[in-house]
């Protein structure tokens, strides 16, 4: 039993895809709770401090991208990929060694718009050719692939002095300027984020539906019989990782703007590894799990430390709290925060609203 | 042998000339352009010396791994941390008593009990969910991490080399020629050939066990079908929980060894699992003498790597990873 095998069972079980109408208009269009999200989001300066909007919500929007795209690969085609956060630190690299920033001997000093796209192909195409890889394997393997790359560019980004400046990375990376708008600022960087982030989450809602995205789900639940059919299996699944690759390629930019620093240390195996947490606490069945599963890393990671301090422990075990969280949630809802809270609704829920259930996918 | 001569001649003369070259690098006296374009005869030597040794080790950590994924379908991603673990157990007991050789038998003891521990209250809940006994091993592996961290620090520790083992020893193996005449040998730490030396009788046990042996052959048999062998009356969940001992406990003995030639700090837990992973994905999962080959492979191409071409040295390793992946999927040594 592989994963790609796990997959749709999970998502068959969920009452969400049950009764998924078969024509669906925009998603969420009816949906109160959506729009209530939405208007927060797209208020959120007027609510929140400068600390809040970047450490907190743009941080999370540009995490939970990331974990997207993982979860567009393990969710539609049940590859688990943990190469997605060394995809995003590629494309940061690129934006850092094309662009302008503090170490001139490396940077080529491009402007931003031809720093930008010149590192998304690049991340696209470093992401596909990883993919093409990883699916001559199944299950299992394509985890241990993917790990294995990620450790290989963490430790080749450590050694390399020629472009990736070693240990100790790329600084005081320029961030874009124009219109008389430091887009670095605080509110309007977090409209970008915002806006970046929606983009990426409609469009792959938009995919989950589209021919491609239906196939692409074919082929994670029964390979063998798409491929009677006539479907190239490897090239969807190759597809699959270059649209991943191009969505996490968009976070990594977000991310290298962020901190307008990029070094080994934000590529690591462990943050590899913090992304697929984000994404299974999330959920990884619907594109708004990896948001709500970064906004709960990103909440822990920054709170814990005074949490535990005030309730008595020593603030440093923030990695054992995760780890903790992360195995209870594994052990006891297989489709995270989502699934928990699905659960909970139906069992409140007396008599069952015909329209609700399939409302939610998306 | 034959059969793979008979099948792929191409193949089998390329190694049989790599296997020429390389005997003639280690035991001919090297004429002075060679010495010119790539260096030092001593390098080479050294170099291929740690890395076979370290091929020793990783196959340690890899063996335990390959074992208990192909019998049981297990992943046990915390398989790192068992390393760790029983390399700071191993510490701990040489520093207290001196003595070394009891620091293995314990380190094997407490992470065995460890691994029977996670066999029988995690896995065996989540038989055949390789992706939830993924997330659960990851999830376990960063608490473990967490729980050493706290208790062990962040400093690094080596656990010190017992007196009969200290110091080199000189090979019969010429580096150079003295403008005198008199030729120069080889001097290499003698703990790590010792230690190289045990771990290849430990493979060999281990192939003779499996393969010899009527517990070698339910295990065998376990990896193929168990659905069939449960079914002729054998009590297959014991013969798991003593293979999960038996993988874990190799992990604990290499931390030993490991903290033994390196050091033991944070970190290595991961750096561990991840060549104990490239090392049976290039040998072929399930399989021991692929893990020995993965072993050797990796150790030397990163050793080799890391004196020839410092900044590419692991770029190498994971060359080697693809390179594999592409003509042989499943490794080289898979029985598929």
């Amino acid at each position: 039993m592989s994963v790609t095998h796990d997959a749709p069972i999970q998502v068959r079980n969920s009452a969400a895809t049950a009764q998924r109408p078969a024509v669906r208009g925009w998603p969420d269009i009816d949906n109160p709770a959506a729009w209530i999200v939405a208007v927060i989001l797209l208020i959120m300066p007027l609510i929140a401090n400068g600390f809040f909007l970047i450490e907190i919500f743009a941080t999370t929007l540009i995490l939970g991208t990331i974990a997207l795209s993982l979860m567009f690969l393990a969710g539609y085609g049940g590859m688990v990929s943990l190469m997605q956060l060394t995809i995003a630190g590629f494309c940061a690299y690129m934006v850092a060694v094309f662009g302008v920033s503090g170490n001139a001997n490396i940077s080529l000093g491009w402007p931003w718009w031809l720093a930008v796209p010149m590192a998304l192909t690049l991340a696209t195409l470093f992401g596909t050719l990883g993919g093409a890889l990883a699916v001559r394997t199944e299950g299992i393997y394509t985890i241990m692939i993917t790990l294995a790359i990620g450790a290989a560019f963490y430790y080749f980004t450590n050694q390399n002095w020629a472009i990736f400046n070693g240990h100790t990375g790329i600084n005081n990376v320029a961030t874009p300027h124009f219109w008389d708008v430091d887009w670095r600022a605080d509110i309007p960087f977090y409209y970008v984020v915002l806006a970046i982030a929606a983009l990426c989450y409609f469009a792959v809602d938009y995919i989950s539906r589209a021919p491609f995205g239906l196939a692409l789900q074919g082929v994670r639940d029964n390979p063998r019989r798409m491929a009677a059919l006539g479907f190239n299996v490897n090239a969807h699944r190759v597809a699959a990782y270059a649209v991943a690759s191009f969505i996490a390629g968009l976070a990594g930019v977000l991310q290298v703007w962020n901190y307008r620093q990029i070094s080994p240390g934000s590529v690591s195996v462990g943050a590899c590894i913090d992304i697929l947490i984000i994404a299974v606490v999330g959920g990884i069945t619907r594109p708004v799990g990896p948001y709500i599963g970064a906004l709960v890393f990103v909440l822990l990671r920054t709170f814990a430390l005074d949490f535990l301090v005030k309730i008595g422990l020593d603030g440093n075990r923030f990695r054992l709290l995760i780890g903790l969280g992360f195995l209870a949630i594994v052990f006891w809802s297989s489709d995270g925060v989502i699934g928990l809270w699905q659960r909970w609704r139906r069992s409140h829920r007396l008599q069952p609203d015909p329209a609700g259930g399939g409302r939610r996918h998306g | 042998m034959t059969r793979f001569v008979e099948r792929h001649p191409a193949w089998a003369l390329i190694v049989i000339i790599a296997v020429a070259v390389a005997l003639w690098l280690i035991f001919a006296v090297w004429p002075p352009g060679l010495e010119e374009a790539i260096g030092r005869k001593r390098v080479f030597l050294n170099a291929l010396f740690n890395g076979i040794t370290l091929g020793g080790l990783y196959f340690l950590v890899a063996s335990g791994f390959t074992l208990i994924f192909g019998l049981m379908r297990n992943v046990n991603l915390a398989h790192g941390s068992l390393y760790l673990f029983g390399g700071y157990v191993g510490y701990a007991i040489s520093a207290s008593t001196g003595s070394w050789i009891l620091s293995f038998i314990v380190a094997f003891i407490l992470t065995a009990l460890v691994g029977v521990l996670l066999q029988v209250l995690v896995f065996r809940r989540m038989e055949g969910q390789d992706l939830r006994q993924t997330m659960v091993t990851i999830g376990l592996s960063i608490v473990f991490a967490d729980l050493m961290l706290w208790a062990c620090g962040g400093d690094f520790y080596q656990i010190q080399t017992p007196n009969w083992l200290i110091g080199p020893i000189e090979l019969p193996l010429i580096t150079a020629v003295k403008s005198s005449g008199e030729p120069v040998y080889l001097r290499y730490p003698l703990v790590r050939l010792v230690i190289f030396l045990a771990s290849v009788i430990i493979g060999i046990a281990m192939w003779l066990a499996l393969n010899r042996t009527r517990i070698g052959m339910i295990i065998r048999a376990g990896v193929d079908d168990r659905d069939i062998l449960a079914a002729t009356g054998v009590r297959i969940q014991v013969v798991f929980v003593l293979v999960f001992a038996l993988g874990a406990g190799l992990a604990g003995i290499a931390g030993v060894v490991g903290g033994t030639f390196q050091s033991l700090s944070p970190g290595e837990d991961i750096r561990f699992l991840l060549a104990s992973l490239v090392v049976v994905i290039v040998g072929g999962m399930g399989s021991i003498p692929g893990a020995a080959l993965g072993a050797l492979i990796i150790g030397l191409a990163e050793q080799l790597g890391s004196v020839y071409i410092p900044t590419y040295a692991i770029v190498v390793t994971f060359l080697i990873m693809v390179l594999v992946l592409a003509l042989r999927p499943q490794g080289l040594l898979a029985r598929r």
